[in-house]
C-alpha cells in the first residue's frame, strides 16, 4: 500500500513529506530514535439486560502520538487534533526530554513488511445496526430457553476498527487496518429460594460478522453461560491448601499468561525486575513445556499484522522443552539489549508510549490424552475455566481464579466446587508440570491484558495439563 | 478551549440533539492536561505530557437511548456526535424506566470543595522530586540493590455537564503524585513494593524523602518471606489492602446489583450484615478528597449516604435508572465515562476509623496474619465468595514477626462482615476509598499442606 492511498493519506491528507518533518523535528534536541503513531479508532457496543435492548453506543478517537529515544530515556507526547501545528508541537514536547548529543538523520519511508492476517473485506462496524443487533436478542432468547432456572441474561456485542499509521525515523512505515469484534453473555441461574449463581460465554477476534453465525452463533455462547451456572448451582466449596491441579484445555492458558509471559517482557528483563532476568538459556519449567507467543494467527483476537511500532509480528518461542530461549521486545529494549524486536511492541492507544507485551500466548501439545491425565490423579483439583489473574514479576507469585473446577477423586472427576483462586511461583510452578495433554486449545477470543494502566487484547492455549503442587485457595479442609 | 467555550458546546450538543427530534439529551465533557515524568537509577527515564479532550453524549427518544462519543470537540465533530447517538438510538428498545432526573433533583453544592488548586512546581523540580524519593529508597539499605523507577504525575482537568431539562455545569480539579518502586535482593529472591502521596498540590505531598524510605521499609520487610500452613486464622487488613473489602461492599449494594438481583447484600436492607463496629459512608461533600464533585454524572448533588450503620445495611447506591427500577429517588451516585449510560459510582467512600491504634490492634489480635498485598480478582460479590491472593506479615503474640508470601485468604463476604473484631484508628484518604487497619477471624489461609 501507498500512504496516499491508504486511511490516513486518503482521507486526512498526510503525505510524506509531513511524516518527514515531524520526525525531523521529534528529533531535532538529539536523540537516537523517534516514531509516529497516528490512530483513528470507531467502535460501537450494543447491551441488552432483561430482555431489552437497553443502550446502544458509537463513536470515534483520533490522534497521533510522538516518542523520541535517546538511550534510556524516552519523550513522549500526542495531540487529538491532526493539524501540523499541533503534530509539531507534540514533536517539540517529545524532543525535549531527549536533548541528547546524538545526532541521527531520518531514513527515507519504506512501507514495512507485514501480514495479512484478518483480511475482513467488511469490518463488522460497517455493517448495519440491525443485523448486529440481532445477535444480543438471539443470546438471551437462547439463554432463556437453555434452562429454566435461569433468572437474568446480559449480553453486550461491541465492535471496532482501529486504522494505524506507524512512521519511524530509520525509515519503516506500516498501514493496518484492525478489525475486532466481542460477543458476550452473562447469566444468573437461581435454584428456588438458593444463592443465585454466575456463569459467562462469549467469544470474538479480528473477524466479519459471518463468525457469529456459524459454530460461534449467540446460541452457543449463551448454552456454555448457562451450563457454567448450572454446575456452580451443585458446587460445594472448594479445598485449602496444596493439591494436585489439572487444567482443562482452553483459556487456563492464562496460567502461562501470569506464570511465564509477563516475566518475560523484556522490559523487566532489561532491568533486572524480574524472577527471570538473566536465564535465557536454563531450564525454567519441566521438559514437557514449550511456550510460544504468536501474534501471526488467522484472525485472533491477539494477532496483529504488524506491531506498533511497525515491526512484523512473529512466532517466539519462549520456552523450548523446558528451557527458556529468549524475551518478548520491543524497540527500546532491542535497542538497549543489542538484539531485534520480535514484534512484541503494542500499545493501548495513541496517548500510551508503547511496551513489549503479548500477543497469543500458549503451550504445545504433548503425548497424554486429557483421560489419562485425570485418571492418574488420586486426590486433585479439575479446573476446566478461569476468570483473570496476576502476577508480581519480581518474586514471581502470580494467582488465577478458577470459575469452574471439579474434585479429582480416584481419576475421576466427582463434584463441582465453588470458584476458588490459585497460587503459585512461575518458575517453581511451571516445573512441576508433569503430563500435558494432546488436546492443545485456544481461548474464543475474549482476553484483555493490563500492564502499567494499559490494557491490549489477547489470547491464550494450553491442552490439559497435570501440575503436582500449587496451592488452592478454597475454605473446605481437608 | 476555555471553561466557557467547552459549557457552551455542551449546551450546543444538547440544543442539536432536540432539534433532530430527541426527547431528552445530556453532554458530558472532559478537557485535561496530563505530566508525568519516571525516573530511574537516578536518571529520567521516560516523560510524557499532553492535552487531551472528549465529549460524550446521550440521547432518549421517548424511551429508547443512545449515545456517544468523539475526541474531535469542533463543531463539525459535534455535530457528526449528535447524529451518530441518534442514528444508534434508534436500534435500541423502549425501557419504561430510562430517563434523565427529574428537574427538581437537579443541582450543585455550592460550598468550596478544595477540587483544584495551583501546580506550580516546574519540570526540573518535579524531575529532582522524583529523584530525591528514588534515591532515599535505594539509600537506605544495601539490600535494595534495583529499582523499578520513582514518579511524579501531575493531572489538571475540567469536567463539564449539561442536560435538556436545563442544567449546565463544571467544575475543575487537579492532582499530583510522587511513589517509589524499589527492589530488594537477598539470597537470589527479588521483592518489590512501593509507597505513593497524593494530593491536589504539591504542598500537600509526603516529603520524597519520606516516601522513599516508606517504599524501602516497606520492600525489606518482605524479603525472606515463607509459605505458612494452611489453617484457619484471623486477618488483619492493613489500611491499604482494607480499602478493597470497602470497594466490595460497594459493588455489592449499586443499584445495578440490586435490580438484577447479583448481589450478595439483596433484600437486606434493616437487617444485621455486618458487626456492629462497622460503619461504611459514602460522601462527596468532604472538601479536598478525592472523590468529591460537585454534582454526581446526571447533574445531581452529591450527599453523604451512610451505607451501613452499626452493622445495619442502611440504603442502596443509586443513579437516576435504578432509582426507578427499586421504586426509589436517586442517591446522587450516577457515574459515567465518556461513553455510553450512567452507572453506579461513588464519592469518598469509606470504613469509619475505630479507636484502637494499629499496635494495639496487633496486640488484640495475638496470632494472624498481617496482609499487605492482595493480587488477583477472586471476588464474586453474587455469592459473596472471596479468595485472593495474599502476602503479608505473620503476627505473634500481638508482634508482627517474618514474612510471608505466596498464600490465599478466603472466606465470604458476608461472613467476613461480621468476623470484623478490631477496628484501627488510623483512616487515611490516598483515592476516593479508604479504610482503617481491619481485623477479621475466622478466615482460611491457604499455604503449604
Amino acid at each position: 500500500m501507498s500512504l496516499s492511498s491508504s486511511f490516513f493519506g486518503s482521507k486526512f491528507g498526510i503525505t510524506e513529506r509531513d511524516l518527514d518533518r515531524y520526525l525531523a523535528e521529534a528529533l531535532g534536541r538529539g536523540a537516537d530514535y523517534a516514531d509516529l503513531y497516528f490512530e483513528y479508532l470507531a467502535t460501537s457496543s450494543i447491551s441488552l439486560d432483561e430482555s431489552i435492548v437497553k443502550s446502544a453506543t458509537q463513536g470515534v478517537s483520533l490522534g497521533v502520538g510522538v516518542r523520541v529515544i535517546a538511550g534510556e530515556r524516552t519523550g513522549y507526547a500526542y495531540s487529538d487534533d491532526l493539524s501540523p501545528e499541533k503534530i509539531l508541537k507534540a514533536a517539540a514536547t517529545a524532543a525535549c526530554i531527549a536533548d541528547s548529543p546524538a545526532k541521527v538523520d531520518t531514513v527515507s519511508l519504506t512501507p514495512a513488511r507485514q501480514h495479512d492476517l484478518y483480511p475482513v473485506l467488511r469490518a463488522p462496524i460497517d455493517q448495519p445496526l440491525e443485523e448486529r443487533v440481532q445477535f444480543v436478542k438471539r443470546t438471551d432468547a437462547a439463554a432463556r430457553a437453555a434452562d429454566a432456572r435461569v433468572i437474568q441474561v446480559q449480553s453486550t456485542y461491541a465492535d471496532s476498527l482501529r486504522h494505524v499509521l506507524v512512521a519511524t525515523s530509520d525509515g519503516k512505515l506500516s498501514f493496518d487496518r484492525q478489525p475486532m469484534a466481542r460477543l458476550n453473555v452473562s447469566v444468573l441461574a437461581r435454584q428456588g429460594e438458593g444463592t443465585p449463581q454466575q456463569g459467562y460465554g462469549g467469544g470474538g477476534g479480528r473477524v466479519g460478522l459471518d463468525y457469529f453465525t456459524g459454530a460461534s452463533a449467540p446460541e452457543a455462547y449463551a448454552r456454555e453461560a448457562v451450563r457454567l451456572a448450572i454446575v456452580q448451582l451443585d458446587a460445594t466449596e472448594a479445598p485449602a491448601g496444596e493439591s494436585v491441579v489439572v487444567l482443562g484445555p482452553g483459556w487456563p492458558g492464562v496460567l502461562l499468561h501470569e506464570a511465564v509471559g509477563h516475566g518475560l517482557e523484556a522490559d523487566f528483563n532489561r532491568k533486572g525486575t524480574s524472577v527471570f532476568s538473566g536465564r535465557v538459556g536454563q531450564k525454567v519449567a519441566s521438559e514437557l513445556c514449550t511456550v510460544i507467543d504468536d501474534g501471526t494467527i488467522d484472525s485472533r483476537r491477539g494477532s496483529l499484522n504488524v506491531d506498533d511500532e511497525a515491526n512484523p509480528t512473529r512466532q517466539n518461542v519462549l520456552i523450548e522443552n523446558g528451557i527458556l530461549r529468549g524475551y518478548l521486545t520491543d524497540e527500546l529494549s532491542a535497542r538497549l539489549t543489542g538484539g531485534r524486536s520480535t514484534g512484541s511492541g503494542r500499545r493501548e492507544n495513541y496517548q500510551h508510549i508503547p511496551m513489549p507485551r503479548m500477543t497469543n500466548t500458549f503451550m504445545l501439545s504433548g503425548a497424554s490424552t486429557p483421560e489419562e491425565i485425570i485418571r492418574s490423579v488420586k486426590k486433585g483439583i479439575y479446573c476446566a475455566n478461569f476468570g483473570g489473574g496476576q502476577v508480581d514479576i519480581t518474586n514471581g507469585n502470580f494467582v488465577f481464579s478458577a470459575s469452574e473446577s471439579y474434585l479429582i477423586e480416584d481419576g475421576k472427576l466427582t463434584r463441582p466446587v465453588r470458584g476458588a483462586t490459585l497460587i503459585g511461583n512461575g518458575p517453581e510452578a511451571m516445573q512441576y508440570i508433569s503430563m500435558v495433554g494432546n488436546d492443545l486449545k485456544l481461548d474464543q477470543g475474549v482476553g484483555i491484558c493490563g500492564k502499567d494502566g494499559q490494557s491490549v487484547p489477547v489470547g491464550v492455549g494450553i491442552p490439559t495439563v497435570r501440575i503436582d503442587k500449587m496451592t488452592v485457595g478454597g475454605t473446605a479442609r481437608a | 478551549m476555555t471553561e466557557q467555550q467547552l459549557r457552551s458546546a455542551a449546551v450546543s450538543a444538547v440544543e442539536q440533539a432536540l432539534a433532530l427530534g430527541a426527547t431528552g439529551a445530556e453532554c458530558t465533557i472532559a478537557s485535561g492536561s496530563e505530566f508525568s515524568v519516571t525516573v530511574r537509577l537516578g536518571e529520567v527515564e521516560k516523560l510524557k505530557e499532553a492535552d487531551s479532550c472528549g465529549a460524550g453524549l446521550r440521547v432518549l427518544l421517548g424511551q429508547r437511548q443512545g449515545s456517544s462519543y468523539t475526541s474531535d470537540l469542533s463543531a463539525e465533530g459535534i455535530r457528526q456526535m449528535v447524529t451518530s447517538a441518534i442514528e444508534i438510538a434508534r436500534i435500541t428498545e423502549a425501557d419504561p424506566y430510562a430517563g434523565l432526573p427529574e428537574a427538581d433533583e437537579l443541582g450543585q453544592l455550592t460550598q468550596d470543595l478544595g477540587l483544584a488548586s495551583e501546580l506550580t512546581l516546574s519540570t526540573a523540580e518535579k524531575i529532582d522530586w522524583a529523584k530525591r524519593a528514588e534515591k532515599a529508597a535505594l539509600s537506605a539499605d544495601a539490600r535494595l540493590t534495583n529499582s523499578d523507577g520513582a514518579s511524579f504525575d501531575s493531572h489538571t482537568g475540567v469536567r463539564v455537564f449539561a442536560n435538556s431539562r436545563g442544567f449546565a455545569g463544571s467544575y475543575h480539579s487537579t492532582y499530583c503524585s510522587l511513589s517509589a518502586v524499589p527492589v530488594a535482593k537477598s539470597d537470589e529472591r527479588m521483592e518489590r513494593d512501593y509507597w505513593f502521596s497524593i494530593g491536589r498540590d504539591h504542598t500537600r505531598l509526603e516529603s520524597p524523602e519520606q516516601i522513599g524510605r516508606r517504599a524501602a521499609e516497606r520492600v525489606l520487610r518482605r524479603l525472606g518471606a515463607r509459605k505458612i500452613a494452611t489453617q484457619t486464622a484471623t486477618v488483619v487488613f492493613e489500611p491499604r489492602t482494607a480499602r478493597s473489602l470497602v470497594g466490595h461492599v460497594f459493588a455489592a449494594v449499586t443499584g445495578d446489583a440490586i435490580y438484577r438481583k447479583s448481589s450478595f447484600l439483596l433484600d437486606k436492607i434493616g437487617q444485621v450484615v455486618a458487626s456492629p463496629a462497622v460503619t461504611i459512608v459514602d460522601d462527596p461533600t468532604l472538601p479536598g478528597l478525592f472523590g468529591s464533585a460537585p454534582f454526581d454524572d446526571e447533574g445531581v448533588p452529591g450527599r453523604r449516604n451512610l451505607i451501613i450503620q452499626n452493622g445495619v445495611l442502611q440504603t442502596y447506591l443509586l443513579h437516576t435508572y435504578t432509582a426507578r427500577k427499586l421504586g426509589r429517588k436517586t442517591t446522587g451516585n450516577a457515574s459515567r465515562g465518556l461513553t455510553g449510560s450512567p452507572g453506579t459510582g461513588h464519592g469518598n467512600l469509606y470504613l469509619e476509623a475505630g479507636a484502637l491504634p494499629p499496635e494495639e490492634l496487633l496486640r488484640e489480635v495475638g496470632n494472624g496474619l498481617y496482609v499487605t498485598e492482595l493480587i488477583g480478582q477472586g471476588v464474586n460479590t453474587v455469592n459473596g465468595d472471596y479468595s485472593r491472593g495474599a502476602s503479608g506479615i505473620w503476627i505473634e503474640n500481638g508482634e508482627l514477626t517474618y514474612p510471608v508470601t505466596e498464600v490465599t485468604v478466603a472466606g465470604n463476604l458476608s461472613e467476613m462482615l461480621k468476623n470484623v473484631l478490631f477496628i484501627g484508628n488510623d483512616l487515611e484518604f490516598l483515592g476516593s476509598t479508604a479504610a482503617p487497619t481491619l481485623a477479621i477471624g475466622g478466615m482460611t489461609v491457604s499455604g503449604v499442606q
